[in-house]
């Protein structure tokens, strides 16, 4: 495995929820990272951002290595459920919810069943 | 680059012949698309699975600074 490889696998295997992002969870640099990062926080997971703009190898080897060609990328418990759009539409169809029950993350059901609402 | 949609279209066309694709401009700048494509090949697929067929089919034009489409949004699913 590269050196890059490694890291990757690092970061997926030490933190239960990791987002691959354009900018940081605080202030995401691009609005499709913007729109993931502001569900993760609106819900309240508890989630590692990865600033892909401040480490060029982790930015081409995460596409590599999850075999997407777009960021942001998440990862729950060490597996890719997706990027924006998936992400997006799971929000909103409750997927999210049940994946991250079932993996055992911890997350604000109120707040989820809000944005919800708020897209009905 | 821009790119246009019916160039996208074509390009997802060789990939998916008998899918329900469509386009939507969403800026009017060339730039941003969102891409409906509704096929029989994603049944039984996870939605990653069905996304990474899409992407393999636009043949890297997503990718990085170079790629000639910026931001592309996906929905994929199986006919009803």
């Amino acid at each position: 495995m590269s050196d890059v490889t490694t890291r990757i696998q690092d970061l997926i295997d030490s933190n239960d929820v990791v987002l691959f992002m354009k900018g940081t969870k605080e202030m995401p640099q691009c609005g499709f990272s913007s729109r993931v990062a502001g569900v993760l926080n609106y819900m309240a997971v508890p989630y590692e951002g990865i600033n892909v703009l401040s480490d060029a190898d982790i930015r081409q080897g995460i596409k590599d290595f999850s075999d997407w060609p777009t960021i942001p990328q998440l990862y729950v418990k060490g597996e890719f459920v997706g990027g924006c759009d998936i992400i997006t539409e799971m929000t909103l169809s409750g997927e999210l919810d049940q994946l991250l029950s079932k993996k055992g993350v911890t997350f604000d059901q109120a707040a989820a069943d809000k944005i919800r609402e708020a897209n009905a | 680059m821009a790119m246009e949609a019916h160039d996208i279209e074509a390009l997802l066309r060789v990939s998916f012949p008998d899918a329900r694709i469509t386009i939507t401009d969403l800026a009017g700048d060339g730039n941003h698309y969102a891409a409906e494509v509704i096929d029989e090949s994603f049944r039984g697929l996870n939605r990653v699975q069905q996304q990474r067929a899409v992407y393999a089919a636009l043949k890297g034009k997503m990718d990085g600074p170079a790629g000639e489409l910026h931001a592309l949004a996906l929905t994929t699913k199986a006919p009803d």
